[in-house]
């Protein structure tokens, strides 16, 4: 599949700005149009209303077939490994009738695309899917009456396969859909929701295929962002400051000014080395001595959570059943405890990175991101010019989970190559990369809970502070909870003392810990096994059926923790999705490390769409997810980042593997859900329970890292 | 100081003019247009610029031009021989062996490198000379299940 037909620096559209409905329509060629808007919560309006600038705006996606039979569909979401350019050009092909190699995806291009929240929640096959299959719905019936109309047949004995539609009673009557489409000009708003393909006739939908994307990747031909070079084209290093908070004194530039060929950029705050080539950039760059004015927060990565408490704004409660007073009244025994999490980098391999180029007052940006549109914005924005003069085109991105939302690379590369008048490459480095991270938050998670003498839960007060509300409410069955959220996951001035984002499930995966971990608590105090523990407290048909799936699958037996095998379980639901997690655990108890021997993950997702891309996105949140609850907390001291690179950062490796098995359960009734993230949030949970289960230690922040086990253990030997 | 330095690029002898000193990854990159091989974090930690030397999996990121003349370099643009795919290649796009693809590269190379000393390695090999290259999406698996069939393609 060719995705990047539009990649040429000039291949924009000539006299594209500003252009209305008629020219939009006039540059896409002829051939059939069907224009859609998918169904994302809350932006349909966003989306309809947003200042776009010059497209047209009753819609959000379209696809078109040519003259020549292929056909594209054009969406402002990107691929950044997640692997929707696979699983949305197969709905399409499902739907539409045609051969999977015949679909191109456009992704991400401002000029090209139309408007876009951005490429995040994974949620572009729960709401693009359904609207994506009912436009090429439209599209086949369109093809189908054109088709009568030229084999002189009544509707009913048309069919369609492979980009053809044919005579049901006699085959070799047929036409392509090329063929149909030859001098056409035909234009459809979706607005009445056609028939779609019942799921038993289903040939590309739900069937394990090859990512579209694989061979380019495997040949080392994908272009990303830092693979785009222009002519003319220079590299950038910006001069950073060394800890948040801190101002620029002085900068003394004239050695570095002297390398032959670097050129030095000052506008205000902005102070860069530019260079034909990469490596001279970054030596003219270190020759660069600033000085800067170092705040003194007195924050560290281990005070963190008492300043947290300390400035945190007041609580909402964002859910609430029973009596919370009641609750304690009927509570025999009182469990109370505090779950912390420190801050984790988004790490992805391929660091934020731009390449602008400025020519005749019109921006071209191609940038590794997840909010193409969003970058539209702050670039026309810092550069003071009209929006329809800037166009981002988004390569394949190397990884995001939520940390290439923000755009900071883009809107610098963008300035750069304002002032130079040249083409700019800026690839941020790896520790600029740290620097900058907008981070999964810090947080702390206080619960109170409480057992009956049938032991039952029957209280829980949960109070999260910076982790996010909207998810925190516990779906167990508890008569007397209350859930209270203080501050929330995106950060706000005064909290952090530095930049915090969405990572990979923004606000569960701390909230997971806390509640699951606490579970645990509870049925160890009550010595009931903790899978029977959490059935007895759950009513919800999904969840009951995750867990005996993932209990099948794993061969859970029944027994009360510690047991000392090393076993644990988490569970959670994560915008629509059931997941349920079972694991096993060696910890040295000399050393301290950890292994997950075995990780077995039952998913219900609804319709599954490519088994094999949601079976790949669990595998990598089960390693991501090992990640934070073994070893990542960002170091900080005092606005200064400490872990910069991955020598002192450790993410998973190969070593770290577990056995990874995935469950996924056939829920064919319900649409596609999120697939993306929910395993990950309970990687957390998963392993310090079955870390508890192996020592009998229980481990209340995360990361659990070597020396945290080795310490605790050595104290609780003592005791 | 420029230095003109000749050694095999892919199969082909080439011929630069260039600062002896810059690095093997970004003359690559930027000089050469073999945009391949990538930066991931520029001290040898990551394993995304990893080229062949002579065979062998080294870190473009750590090594002078200068190193590498008159030798034998090959980067992911020079596996398909033929038009053909590489076996570790084919047995990445097989078992979905990757997400983003950032790592995709780095991984092939330094698997090939392992393949060429261990025709059979066992799955504690694999992870022993995988161990460090870093894939941030979490393919590990499918790595090292594309890395086995591609060996035991090889060995036929
Ligand atoms: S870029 Fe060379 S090892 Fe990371
Ligand atoms: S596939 Fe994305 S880093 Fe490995």
């Amino acid at each position: 599949m060719e995705t990047r037909k539009t990649i040429e620096a000039d291949s924009a559209v000539p006299g594209a700005f500003g252009m209305d409905r008629r020219q939009f329509l006039k540059i896409m060629g002829g051939g059939i149009l069907v224009f859609f808007i998918p169904a994302f919560p809350g932006q349909v309006q966003e989306a309809l209303t947003a200042e776009t600038g010059r497209l047209p705006k009753d819609f959000n996606a379209f696809l078109r077939i040519a003259e020549d039979g292929r056909v594209t569909c054009f969406t402002g979401k990107i691929e950044m490994g997640q692997g929707i350019i696979t699983s949305l050009a197969q709905m399409l092909a499902e739907e539409l009738d045609v051969p999977l190699s015949s679909v191109d995806m456009v992704m991400g291009d401002t000029e090209l695309c139309p408007w876009d929240a951005g490429t995040f929640g994974s949620m572009s096959t729960k709401y693009f899917g359904p609207p994506l299959r009912e436009a090429a719905a439209e599209a086949k019936a369109v093809l189908t009456e054109l088709a009568s109309e030229r084999l002189q047949l009544p509707l009913e004995r048309l069919g369609t396969k492979s980009g053809v539609v044919f005579d049901k009673q006699a085959p070799h009557q047929k036409v392509s859909y090329g063929d149909l489409t030859k001098g056409k000009r035909i234009e459809r708003y979706l607005d009445k929701k056609p028939a779609l393909k019942p799921k038993e006739d289903f040939t590309v939908s739900g069937k394990a295929v090859v990512r579209t994307d694989a061979l380019e990747k495997v040949t080392g031909k994908t272009k990303f962002s830092g693979d785009v070079s222009l002519p003319g084209m220079l590299y950038a290093r910006i001069v950073r400051p060394p800890a948040h908070g801190a101002e620029l004194r002085e900068a003394d530039t004239s050695r570095a000014e002297r390398v032959s060929g670097a050129r030095i950029v000052r506008d205000g705050d902005l102070i860069a080395v530019v260079h034909s080539s990469p490596d001279e950039a970054e030596k003219a760059f270190a020759l660069i001595k600033a000085k800067f004015s170092r705040p003194r927060t007195n924050l560290n990565d281990s005070n963190i959570f008492e300043h947290l408490l300390a400035v945190a704004p007041s609580g909402n409660v964002v859910a609430e059943t029973g009596d919370l007073a009641q609750g304690r009244g009927l509570s025999s025994q009182l469990i109370e405890a505090a779950y912390r999490q420190g801050y984790v980098a988004h790490a992805p391999i391929e660091t934020h990175t731009a390449v602008a180029s400025v020519a005749k007052g019109k921006v071209t940006v191609w940038a590794s991101t997840q909010r193409p549109f969003g970058a539209q914005e702050e670039v026309a924005a810092a550069l003071g010019q009209p929006l329809q003069s800037v166009r981002i085109i988004t390569p394949q991105v190397g990884g995001g989970f939520g940390g290439k939302t923000h755009n900071k690379q883009v809107v610098e590369a963008a300035r750069l190559a304002k002032l130079t008048g040249r083409p700019v490459q800026l690839a941020w480095t790896r520790a600029e990369e740290f620097f900058y991270d907008n981070f999964l938050p810090a947080a702390v998670v206080k619960v109170a809970s409480g057992l009956n003498q049938s032991k039952r839960m029957v209280f829980w007060d949960y109070h999260v502070y910076f982790a996010g509300g909207a998810r925190a409410p516990s779906f167990y069955d508890v008569p007397h909870q209350r859930t209270t959220a203080y501050g929330s996951w995106r950060g706000a001035p005064g909290f952090h003392p530095f930049g915090v984002g969405p990572w990979r499930a923004p606000d569960s995966n701390t909230n997971t810990f806390a509640r699951e971990s606490h579970i645990d608590t509870l049925a160890a105090a009550v010595g009931i096994d903790p899978l029977s523990f959490r059935m007895a407290h759950l009513q919800d048909k999904r969840m009951i059926r995750v867990l005996e799936a993932a209990a099948k699958g794993f061969g859970w037996s029944s027994t009360t923790t510690p047991s000392g095998k090393g076993l644990g379980l988490a569970c959670g639901i994560f915008k629509g999705t059931y997941v349920a997690v079972m694991g096993e655990v060696e910890v040295d108890i000399a050393s301290g490390h950890c292994q997950m021997k075995r990780v077995v993950c039952a998913q219900d997702m609804g319709q599954i769409v490519n088994p094999e891309g949601a079976r790949m996105q669990i595998e990598g949140c089960v390693m991501m997810g090992l990640g934070y609850a073994l070893a990542e907390r960002v170091r900080f001291r005092d606005g200064e980042i400490l872990d910069l690179n991955f020598d002192t950062y450790q993410i998973p490796r190969f070593s770290w593997l577990p056995k990874i098995e995935t469950i996924l359960i056939e829920n064919p009734e319900m649409p596609p859900q999120e697939g993306g993230e929910p395993a990950v949030t309970c990687m957390g949970a998963l392993v310090a329970n079955a870390i508890f289960d192996a020592t009998g230690v229980r481990f209340y922040e995360l990361p659990i890292s070597p020396e945290r086990i080795h310490e605790e253990l050595k104290v609780h030997a003592r005791v | 100081m420029i230095t003109r330095i000749e050694f095999k690029l892919n199969h082909e002898w080439i011929r630069l003019s260039v600062d002896s000193e810059r690095t093997l990854l970004w003359v690559l990159r930027s000089d050469l247009g073999l945009t391949g091989t990538k930066y991931g974090c520029g001290i040898g930690a990551c394993g995304a610029c990893t080229v062949l030397l002579g065979g062998e999996a080294v870190r473009s990121c750590t090594i002078p031009v200068i190193n590498v003349k008159g030798k034998d370099v090959v980067t992911v643009e020079g596996l398909a021989m033929n038009g053909h795919l590489h076996p570790l290649q084919k047995a990445f796009v097989e078992h979905n062996a990757l997400q983003c693809g950032f790592c995709t590269p780095g991984m092939i190379l330094t698997a090939y490198s392992l393949l060429l000393t261990k025709p059979a390695p066992k799955e504690e090999d694999i992870i022993e000379s995988m161990e460090d290259n870093l894939c941030r999406c979490g393919s590990h698996q499918r790595i090292i299940q594309a890395i086995q069939s591609a060996a035991k393609k090889m060995r036929r």
